[in-house]
């Protein structure tokens, strides 16, 4: 569901079977780098972030705004806001894989991508050639949307559950 | 934790993104029918509860130069995992890294480590010196591993609820 208040960002939608990769860097100016770097620590909660994270750069609220905007157009972002971790809220994510042939490659793109419980989907160069992840309210939804996949495409659906996560300190420096 | 009604309707609010105005919070409260204050205390609160992990921006990787995206995987003996797991994740190249279960005999390996690098060879490099720490801290555990490299982000909208 999309809400009125959330049209004012680019929806990055599911991407076309086969789309290529930005294997090109943007270009980035050194202010735009500094947002980054900043935006990806953490955006205040207070009643005028955006002036706020432009006060410690020198910039102007408008700018602060005007520049995610474009950072989001030109997908050098592909998302700015909360960032959910929703089996904390009972509910589950799941990665999964298939091992797809490649003359059904585009039918099961769109097979897999129609189901709004993938989240991401890469292809990626293995036999098991497609890699997703399932995001769901409810752990039992997982299970029900993989059988769903597999009666669709009549490929398996190997699921990978994470048993542990192990502490990283996830920044990429730009 | 638990949620109620008004976290859900903040999350389905909020999962495409903040809106860029100049007050992001002030506009989802009026949409949702609640007080600016609200929408901030039940942010902080997700936060505080894990429910948020964090508030700000995802950086494209391939846009900000780290175009070579690697999933490294490896087989590593079960009664070592947790520790050789923390081993890795530790190491600064590393952005996320879980033990998950293996599917035999197709896949045999029981640990994923994303790792990023400004091409192949540099992703690669991170492998390397991903082996090198487990093959001297936990010699003998390591039985094989493999890098996947993405080829084409297929899809990438995070999560969506659903009405």
């Amino acid at each position: 569901m999309r809400d009125a208040a959330t049209t004012s960002q680019p929806d990055a939608g599911p991407m076309p079977a086969d789309a290529p990769l930005r294997h090109a860097p943007a270009k980035l100016d050194e202010i735009d780098r500094a947002l980054i770097n900043q935006l990806q620590g953490g955006f205040p909660l207070s009643e005028r972030p955006f002036a706020e994270v432009g006060s410690q750069f020198g910039l102007s609220e408008e700018e602060v705004i005007a520049r995610v905007g474009r950072l989001l157009e030109d997908r050098v972002l592909t998302r700015f806001g909360p960032m959910f971790q929703i089996e904390r809220a009972g509910g589950a994510f799941c990665l999964a894989a298939m091992e797809v042939p490649e003359a059904d490659w585009p039918r099961v793109v769109a097979q897999v991508n129609a189901h709004a419980e993938v989240a991401h989907n890469y292809r990626r160069e293995h036999r098991l050639n497609m890699w997703f992840v399932f995001a769901t309210e409810a752990p039992d939804e997982i299970p029900l949307c993989a059988r769903a996949i597999e009666a669709e495409t009549g490929i398996p659906v190997l699921l990978f559950p994470k048993e542990q996560e192990y502490f990283v300190g996830m920044q990429l420096e730009v | 934790m638990s949620i109620d009604t008004i976290d859900r309707q903040l999350i389905r609010a909020t999962q495409a993104g903040l809106p860029l105005v100049p007050r992001p919070y002030a506009d989802i409260a009026q949409g949702l029918g609640i007080a600016e204050e609200d929408v901030r205390v039940r942010l902080q609160a997700m936060l505080d509860s894990g429910v948020i992990r964090r508030i700000g921006a995802v950086p494209n990787h391939y846009a900000i130069g780290y175009v070579a995206n690697g999933m490294s995987v490896w087989d590593v003996d079960d009664a070592s995992i947790d520790a050789a797991g923390e081993c890795i994740a530790a190491l600064p190249f590393v952005t996320h890294c879980y033990r998950r279960p293996r599917h035999l005999p197709l896949w045999p390996y029981n640990l994923f480590a994303m790792v990023h690098g400004r091409d192949r060879d540099a992703a690669r490099v991170h492998v390397a010196e991903i082996r090198h720490a487990l093959v001297t801290r936990f010699p003998g555990v390591l039985r094989s591993h493999d890098v996947l490299f993405s080829s084409a982000i297929l899809k990438k909208t995070g999560l969506r609820l659903r009405n």
